[in-house]
């Protein structure tokens, strides 16, 4: 058979496939995500408006964000925002949420330990370590140039 | 005893038959244009189990049974069962079919399989090893979803080139004796890699194995498309089809007249939504098992060539950074109408 060569191919291939709609898929990634930083804003108010101090309404408004995104991933509604959203259901700390409460659902079958345990931070587990060993890296950084 | 033809092709001489075939589908296929041709469809894609493994073995008992049950025959008839799927060890196959009693070959072929499940078992009953044979093949959604991709409730977004796992399982039963639709030739692929390393654009990574097993077999025969009143593949979905077309024409062999693939068949890509169509073991399975062998049963398709095509990757050559290797097999149908 007359075979294209590997790079040939990869043309052919990409001429074949359809492109990513990002007309569509980008300004539906930034209303998402928009409306969820703005909802996160309602929320900074209100606990402010309640008396809390405002690094006390910062920490307040992430862990009511981690407890919805984990709300609608058990309800099985964030995977289909998520499918029109993209990024702006991804990258908020929503995302983070249902990053790991989808796992937990998906592996309960293979028991608390082993399962749910153990696969709970198959996705969010790399950006643990990253975001951990950057934050770690960037303090050492700030400590150096904090000595002279 | 299968006479070989040419350098990849087998001929049958003694016309193994299809007596009994069955598919059984998911909720969603059932919602598809296929729906009236499968025996049973599933509202609930847990079928009442409690695992999706379990699920999915359950399809394929029930194939199994049901396929046997049309042919009028008992399980202890069966010399040998040839089985496959997508999970890891076969699980689906060996879970599903243990309670069956039946001698057991488990295979591995990916989305191949069916292709290579009937190809074996035509072989092995024209040469009179075994009076009858079932093929048999799976694949679920969730499962396939959980071990390959990520867990169902991830919010994630799949790109344009990715397909849809087909929720179902077919099988069919072959047999020394038989009137209805049987087993001409059969054509074992090769693997080819072309080196496509998208694991979200599989039909693709596919595409350049079923045209190399097509052409093999056209070369090997001496015959051409119009031979044949359909070309059917597994699941290359649009893309991998749209590559076939390309790759096959470099060779002057056009076959988009006679092609169908059976990604595209079993859901309307545009209202279902699974982008370039579907995919899995139970894609090719369901179709061929039901809607297709149908119309060869009738004499409305007299002479079809069934091929399946996989992919033979895993989660750990993808993460390794592999290439896709595919492969291809071809099951050449008659109808003794």
């Amino acid at each position: 058979m007359n075979q294209p060569t590997p790079k040939e191919y990869a043309k052919m291939a990409q001429q074949a496939s359809p492109a990513t709609k990002s007309w569509k898929n980008i300004p539906l990634a930034f209303l998402v995500g928009g409306l969820i930083c703005t909802i996160g804003q309602l929320f900074f108010n209100l606990y402010r408006y309640a008396g809390l101090e405002e690094q006390d309404a910062r920490g307040a408004v992430s862990v009511t964000l981690i407890g919805l995104g984990a709300l609608l991933t058990a309800l099985k509604v964030y995977d289909n925002i998520a499918k029109h959203a993209g990024a702006g259901t991804l990258v908020p700390i929503t995302g983070f949420s249902n990053a790991i409460v989808s796992p937990a659902i998906e592996f309960k079958s293979e028991g608390f330990v082993m399962g749910i345990g153990a696969k709970m931070f198959t996705i969010a587990g790399p950006v643990l370590v990253y975001g951990i060993s950057a934050a770690a890296l960037y303090g050492l950084i700030l400590f150096i140039f904090g000595l002279y | 005893m299968a006479k070989r033809v040419g350098r990849y092709t087998l001929r049958m001489e003694n016309k193994p038959s299809i007596v009994g075939y069955a598919a059984i589908c998911g909720k969603k296929e059932g919602q598809g244009p296929l729906s009236q041709f499968f025996d049973k469809i599933y509202e609930d894609t847990t079928l009442g189990e409690s695992s999706w493994e379990k699920a999915e073995s359950r399809l394929q008992t029930e194939a199994v049974t049901t396929a046997l049950r049309k042919a009028r025959l008992q399980a202890d008839g069966v010399d040998y069962i040839f089985a496959g799927d997508l999970l890891n060890q076969c699980i689906s196959s060996t879970f599903g079919l243990r309670s069956l009693d039946i001698p057991f070959l488990g295979q591995y072929g990916a989305c191949s399989t069916m292709a290579q499940t009937l190809a074996l078992s035509s072989i092995f009953v024209d040469s009179g090893a075994a009076r009858r044979c079932v093929a048999v093949t799976s694949s679920h959604f969730c499962t396939a979803e959980r071990q390959f991709r990520f867990p169902l409730e991830y919010g994630g977004q799949r790109t344009p080139t990715a397909q849809w796992t087909v929720t179902g399982s077919g099988a069919a039963v072959v047999d020394q004796e038989g009137t209805g639709p049987y087993v001409q030739a059969v054509t074992i692929g090769r693997i080819v890699d072309l080196g496509i390393k998208d694991a979200a654009n599989m039909g693709a990574a596919m595409a350049p194995a079923a045209a190399t097993t097509l052409l093999d077999f056209f070369h090997d025969t001496g015959t051409k498309p119009e031979d044949y009143d359909l070309i059917l593949t597994g699941d290359l979905g649009q893309i991998g089809s749209d590559l076939l077309y390309d790759l096959t024409q470099r060779e002057g062999v056009s076959i988009g007249s006679k092609h169908k693939d059976c990604g595209l068949l079993i859901f309307d890509r545009q209202s279902q939504d699974v982008h370039a169509g579907g995919s899995g073991c139970g894609c090719a399975g369901s179709v061929l098992c039901s809607y297709i062998l149908n119309q060869v049963r009738e004499g409305t398709l007299k002479n079809i060539l069934f091929m399946a095509t996989g992919a033979l990757m895993s989660t750990t050559s993808s993460q390794q950074g592999e290439s896709i290797p595919g492969v291809a097999h071809l099951v050449q149908i008659k109808s003794r109408g």
